[in-house]
């Protein structure tokens, strides 16, 4: 009687040792996201290493949980960090904070703030939570210059770039 | 006053509107809006925009008989015209059909807004309107949704053009609407930005040196209903929804005007909260919907790196910081010390729940407490102030108004500002000065006299009404005609201020005032009184508290004294004399924000809190009680001016603890029958004024808010409550010129006072210190325009650059007050020329 159902249960056993895991060895190994996988933010560049954000606050505005701070500067031909006329001085998220939505991302009109495929986030102090304007910015591009940066006059007016229509 | 009465229907609902009422105002009375931009009901309408287009049906006129025709139900036949009509210039008429929501006009509406973004660059997400913007908000609720232009034809214009200093012109926004131009011409007089070019190349450009020099140009971007004008202060400083609110009261003038705070955290704070701008509030008897620059951009005072946050106390000579319990204890021991020879001072920028404590704790102890500053005559503005219930605006035809030794544009441009228009309905302005000032231009009777003789013009009038003999002396041609004017007239108001006087001179200017009103009839009565051009926001509210200033001079008060409490004054920076005799002193404390002169000779300094940080109640030149609520955090340890002297005459066994402002406003009501029933609830009330402009109203939209924290409460003056009035007067000394010229203090807007110097945004039109002297006088004295002179005067020593002027007056030359020389009276000097 016990002893047919303990076979069973061993037969179970023993089968599952040739069986493939499902278990990955995390951190040596990282499970792929999906595309649309909603990770930590990035501030995005243009290709000539110009930040995408404009400072508008946008992002700041649509987030349900207060999670975003900006603070706008005055941009110049002489010291451009983005184009147009309004700069982010300050930018500030705190993933504490951040319930990872996506509304930033819909708000933002230059696309500059995109939630990423990172995940490891993880914190030993609170202050570490808020990520500034410099852990959130990719790295400039190959072929782009670091911002701030001094362009010929006139050549970046337009803050909002133009857009596909998606439909 | 009877005024004909039109009827007309609009979008199908009849309205009864006075004749001449435009369509749009008409409209706006029964809840249909019809959507403008160049249309301001403060400005005269001039249909540029095209954004308020209706269906307009008249009645048909029978062209033989003149008779309405009408249909077989007796109807009136209304004929519709082939086009559509500018509502905002067209006034109603009787039995007319209007349709604003036709869907003719409604498509047409829709064309207009196309073609008015032909070329705005929509740049919404990084322009300071977005979010307030009454484009934005006209294209969301009238626009077509997409435009029939192509995107590469849209122009690209200069985003960034300074018009001065304080006001930034984006060209690519404007849509031409000319408010601000007609704003600057017709409301305030200062011509100086206009269109450049015509059609697609049309500008605003500024045509004055320094660019757009005007005192009120900060409301051309309260009423630029898209983000083209904007200012240097808040440029791209926060959104508009990030922004909280609080209703307050400008603390710079005695005119009072209500204001909104508007505050943010900002990172190079520290994360504090911080004012990021000033808008206007709405209230259409103190300033309708203007403030002037300095009101609008002179409040970083509130948070300035170099307030005090932190009690300090004397020890080996120094001061160091320290706790307020042991600051108080000090603070008690110390007036304990002084057994009664105790004297208050307290300047008129403090609020009166902190002036009524400080009379309170002064008097508690034996001393007395007096208030900073030279002009006399608010017992009198309490007796024969203006009636409750006056209002600038409803002065017109007939009306009278004297200003007498008052620059009104530079101490209280919006009185200027009111006074102007009221001329331009049809009063009568008459205006007495030793020299020509701006509001000259708009005066029915300009009387010039020499300094030290405005009470003896004042009493020349008063001859032309008693004819008492005694008075012939001062009585001239001019006196009688302006005499005359200002009796007949049915309301007359009279503003003085202390241009070239001292207390004596000014006591007798106001006697002569109070005099003149009793004489002619015009007090007790609505838009009829009294007003002193106080030199603080709440000079009055000082007076009404109990704290004069004394009629001797602070000196005088000061001889004998052991202790001293200073509240919001610097008498110690403002006259060396005074410094020198408050260094004796046995124990000073000082109540202050700054660390001036006066605070760093105390034994204790105490720091109070700013307008900004708490809530309390100004008294304004016309004794309208305001009361203005907390708007950023406290800094540091400070805390508020009534609550420190609250706390001091509890820990002095002399008086119970008061729990908040508001209680303490109880008790003055309690006390001074002037401010009986006053509570904060009244002070609190507000009723909806029209025309509604600015804020949520998407039409008059705009950065002004309207008011719904509270007008305020105008206190009736003594005349009114019935208390009787004796008309007296006396002469005061002439100012002579024997011993040598005499050097008169001038007020300008824009000076080196404590509370202006901190906003940097406006350190370039901060004027600067010089002598100003007649080109007479410089050739007598061999002086040239620019050069350097040494000016010497009883206590005082120092060497300045002139100024050569045809406005000034012979025998005299003026130097600006607060910007270095320790000047409250004139005085005579001896100039020599430095290298002579």
């Amino acid at each position: 009687m016990f002893a047919l159902e303990i076979a069973r249960g061993m037969w179970t056993t023993f089968k599952s040792m040739f069986e493939k895991p499902v278990t990955i060895e995390y951190p040596d190994v990282k499970r792929p996201v999906r595309p649309r996988f909603r990770g930590r933010h990035v501030l995005q560049r243009y290709e000539n290493g110009l930040e995408r954000c404009i400072g508008c606050a946008l992002c700041a505005a649509a987030c349900p949980a207060g999670a975003i701070f900006v603070e706008a500067a005055e941009n110049n031909d002489q010291q451009r960090y983005s184009p147009g006329e309004r700069y982010a001085s300050i930018y500030e998220i705190n993933l504490l904070r951040c319930i990872f939505c996506g509304f930033c991302e819909d708000a933002c009109p230059t696309e500059a703030i995109v939630l990423e495929h990172n995940y490891e986030l993880s914190y030993l102090n609170r202050r570490d939570a808020i990520y500034t304007k410099d852990r959130l910015l990719v790295p400039v591009p190959p072929e782009g210059r670091a911002t701030p940066m001094t362009v010929p006059p006139g050549a970046f007016g337009k803050a909002i770039p133009e857009m596909e229509d998606p439909d | 006053m009877s005024e004909a009465l039109v009827s007309l229907t609009i979008d199908g609902v009849e309205v009864t509107v006075p004749a001449g009422t435009l369509i749009v105002d008409a409209a706006k009375k029964i809840g249909i809006e019809i959507p403008v931009f160049c249309y301001h009901p403060k400005l005269k309408p001039v249909g540029m925009c095209r954004m308020c287009l209706v269906e307009i049906g008249r009645p048909k006129i029978d062209r033989a008989t003149r008779a309405v025709v009408r249909d077989e139900n007796g109807d009136a036949v209304i004929e519709f015209g082939p086009k559509l009509e500018t509502a905002c210039t067209t006034p109603v008429g009787e039995g007319w059909v209007v349709l604003v929501n036709s869907e003719r006009a409604i498509k047409e509406r829709q064309q207009v807004v196309e073609f008015l973004l032909t070329s705005h660059p929509l740049d919404c997400p990084v322009c300071d309107k977005g979010g307030e913007c009454p484009l934005q908000n006209l294209t969301m609720k009238h626009g077509p949704g997409e435009s029939r232009f192509l995107y590469e034809d849209k122009m690209r214009l200069d985003k960034h053009v300074p018009l001065g200093e304080l006001i930034f012109l984006d060209r690519e926004r404007c849509i031409q609407c000319s408010r601000c131009i007609r704003f600057q011409t017709e409301i305030v007089d200062d011509p100086v930005i206009a269109f450049s070019e015509r059609g697609r190349k049309l500008e605003i450009v500024t045509y004055s040196e320094p660019g757009f020099n005007s005192y009120f140009s900060g409301n051309t971007t309260d009423i630029c209903p898209v983000g083209a004008l904007t200012t240097a202060d808040f440029r791209f400083s926060a959104r508009s929804w990030e922004l909280s609110e609080a209703a307050s009261i400008c603390s710079h003038c005695a005119v009072g005007c209500n204001i909104t705070l508007h505050s943010r955290r900002e990172a190079r704070s520290k994360g504090a909260e911080v004012i990021k701008r000033v808008i206007p509030r709405h209230n259409d008897t103190v300033n309708e919907i203007w403030i002037c620059d300095k009101g609008r951009f002179a409040h970083h005072y509130a948070s300035s790196e170099d307030r005090l946050s932190q009690p300090l106390i004397k020890r080996k000579g120094k001061l160091v910081k320290t706790s307020w319990e042991e600051a108080l204890k000090r603070v008690v021991d110390g007036l304990k010390a002084a057994d009664g020879s105790i004297l208050g001072i307290a300047g008129g920028r403090t609020s009166n729940e902190d002036l009524f404590l400080m009379r309170h704790l002064m008097e508690g102890l034996g001393g007395q407490a007096v208030q900073h500053g030279d002009m006399a005559g608010g017992d009198l503005v309490q007796q024969v102030g203006v009636g409750a219930e006056t209002n600038l605006a409803r002065l017109g035809a007939g009306d009278c108004i004297l200003v007498v030794a008052s620059d009104l544009h530079e101490e209280a441009p919006i009185w200027w500002l009111r006074i102007k228009q009221a001329v331009e309905r049809g009063a009568q302005l008459i205006v007495a000065n030793a020299r020509t000032t701006r509001l000259d231009a708009y005066a029915s009777h300009t009387l010039r006299y020499t300094y030290g003789e405005a009470a003896h013009t004042m009493l020349g009038l008063l001859h032309a009404v008693n004819g008492d003999g005694a008075l012939a002396k001062f009585a001239s041609d001019e006196t009688r005609e302006a005499s005359e004017t200002f009796a007949k007239a049915p309301n007359a108001l009279l503003f003085y201020g202390h241009e070239g006087m001292d207390y004596e001179g000014s006591h007798a200017l106001a006697q002569a005032c109070a005099s003149l009103l009793s004489a002619t009839g015009h007090v007790a009565r609505p838009n009829n009184g009294l007003v002193a051009v106080w030199p603080r926001c709440n000079s009055q509210g000082a007076w009404d508290m109990g704290l004069a200033p004394h009629p001797q001079g602070l000196e005088e008060a000061l001889k004998g004294t052991k202790a001293v409490y200073v509240m919001a004054a610097d008498p110690a920076g403002d006259d060396p004399a005074l410094a020198s005799m408050l260094a004796e002193i046995e124990f000073l404390v000082v109540q202050e924000l700054f660390l001036t002169e006066t605070a760093k000779a105390a034994d204790v300094v105490l720091p109070a809190q700013s307008f900004a940080e708490r809530e309390g109640t100004y008294t304004n030149g016309m004794r309208r009680v305001q009361r203005f609520y907390p708007a950023i955090a406290p800094l540091g340890e400070t805390r508020p001016d009534w609550q420190i002297l609250a706390a001091i005459g509890e820990a002095m066994g002399l008086e119970p603890a008061r729990p908040s402002a508001a209680a303490v406003l109880l008790e003055i009501a309690s006390e001074n029958g002037d401010y009986a029933g006053l509570d904060y609830a009244a002070l609190a009330h507000a009723e909806s004024q029209w025309p509604p402009v600015g804020g949520k109203d998407l039409y008059f939209g705009g950065t002004a808010n309207p008011n719904q924290q509270g007008v305020g409460v105008q206190l009736p003056s003594g005349v009114e409550r019935g208390e009787a009035f004796e008309i007296e007067w006396s002469t005061p000394a002439r100012v002579s010129s024997k011993r040598g010229i005499m050097m008169i203090p001038i007020t300008k807007l824009y000076d080196r006072g404590t509370t202006i110097e901190p906003s940097q945004v406006l350190s370039s039109r901060l004027v600067s210190l010089c002598l100003h002297i007649n080109p007479e006088d410089a050739k007598r004295l061999k002086i040239s325009d620019g050069g350097e002179v040494d000016v010497t005067w009883n206590g005082g020593e120092q060497r300045l650059r002139t100024v050569i002027e045809e406005e000034v007056p012979r025998g005299v030359v003026l130097v600006p007050r607060s910007l270095g020389v320790p000047l409250a009276a004139p005085v005579a000097v001896k100039i020599r020329s430095v290298g002579s």
